[in-house]
């Protein structure tokens, strides 16, 4: 898979914007998914990551071909999200809250059709209250936890998308799984 | 550190694949005496149970159709610009094309206002513009005429090419009738009137220059 992306890229990089659909296609899921663990939110996720996708096709000429386009596309999601946050203003979560109920539609549709297996989490309720535990860390753990447990990056990995050293990344996973922890362990 | 914090630091070092051989034996050893610490551990593997049986999130429907009508349009100079990065040679080609005419024309108007020229001027007879190859004359070599014509009595050894001219018949102008023979060229001849015949010659003798082996 890795090969045809690189082919994709190099086409988009020839001026072939019809190739870029595929790229977009094969990643869509997963960066829609980063940025609405990082945002909590289903509104600005769906902006956030339609925003990244077109940065990394406006950016593509500066995209050295010798790395892996997958990194380098979580880094570009992984800033804007964080940027959004930061921008937040104050008043916001009150919105957030209303658009919560976007959420509650998603989850008792994807509830009703494919999880069920007995390692998988049941009920709604708990994917809810993870989701919502999750969307409280700071951004710095958040990015990091989304980044090693739903998106199974490795460690190595994940130092690369964040452009930060591996022991910073160490150090801040012991922390975001202790502050997870504490606010998991009654479940 | 006292031995917690110290066993709760190995925990997530085990967590990461990080732990060697000493310190798994240490941890182990704690956690055997230490509730606390096991109820930690269990704690932290099922925060991350939890955190890898959270659902996959698909993108909304369409979502890949809406990113490509908002991507902008290819500019035209950037297509340009891409097209130039990807064809050097055919860009360094046609900078060298141009270049090579414009030195063509600049050429050309400059001898159309010479006087006549020719290549070899030993035992040549100019009368006006018209250069005569004497009977009994061997010119060895080519033989160049620009801006006038030429007579051949005698016998050019040699390619023979007339720009802006043509090769005359001698009887026809010097009234010597039938007696006189057209002279020899032992060689091509060509004549080059127009622009476009002299662009073609020169592009010609500039390869032949280029690619002959002698």
């Amino acid at each position: 898979m890795d090969q045809i992306i690189r082919e994709k890229i190099r086409e988009v990089k020839k001026g072939d914007q019809a190739a870029f659909s595929d790229v977009v296609e094969f990643y869509q899921h997963k960066i829609y998914q980063h940025c609405y663990r990082m945002l909590g939110n289903a509104h600005e996720a769906e902006d956030m990551a339609q925003e990244a996708f077109i940065r990394a096709y406006i950016n593509i000429d500066s995209f050295d071909d010798g790395r892996k386009f997958s990194t380098w596309l979580y880094r570009i999601a992984t800033n804007l999200t964080i940027d959004r946050i930061r921008k937040r203003k104050p008043d916001y979560f009150l919105d957030a809250e209303i658009k919560g109920t976007e959420g509650l539609d998603m989850y008792s549709q994807l509830a009703s059709t494919d999880i069920s297996p007995s390692d998988k989490v049941e009920g709604i309720e708990l994917q809810r209250y993870i989701h919502q535990e999750i969307s409280e860390l700071p951004p710095k753990y958040r990015s990091i936890i989304i980044l090693r447990y739903i998106e199974e990056f490795s460690l190595q990995e994940i130092s690369e998308i964040l452009d930060i050293p591996l022991g910073t990344v160490k150090t801040r996973i012991h922390r975001g799984r202790e502050a997870l922890r504490k606010r998991l362990r009654h479940v | 550190m006292n031995a917690h914090s110290e066993s709760i630091a190995l925990m997530h070092k085990y967590l990461d694949g990080d732990l060697n051989k000493t310190e798994e034996q240490q941890l182990q050893g704690h956690l055997e005496g230490c509730e606390d610490c096991q109820a930690h551990l269990r704690e932290l593997r099922r925060t991350i149970a939890l955190l890898q049986s959270t659902e996959h999130i698909e993108a909304p429907v369409n979502f890949a159709d809406k990113v490509m009508n908002h991507l902008p349009k290819e500019k035209k100079r950037m297509k340009y610009k891409r097209w130039f990065k990807t064809h050097p040679i055919l860009v360094a080609a046609a900078v060298f094309f141009i270049f090579m005419l414009g030195g063509m024309f600049t050429d050309w108007n400059q001898d159309s206002n010479l006087q006549l020229v020719v290549s070899k001027q030993e035992n040549l007879i100019i009368k006006g513009d018209t250069v005569i190859v004497p009977k009994d004359v061997v010119v060895d070599g080519d033989l160049l005429v620009k801006n006038g014509n030429l007579i051949i009595k005698g016998v050019v050894d040699g390619n023979v090419t007339i720009v802006n001219g043509e090769l005359l018949e001698s009887n026809s102008l010097d009234g010597e009738g039938l007696m006189a023979s057209v002279g020899e060229i032992n060689g091509e001849l060509k004549t080059v009137n127009r622009m476009f015949d002299w662009l073609w010659y020169q592009i010609k003798s500039f390869f032949s220059g280029v690619f002959s082996t002698d």
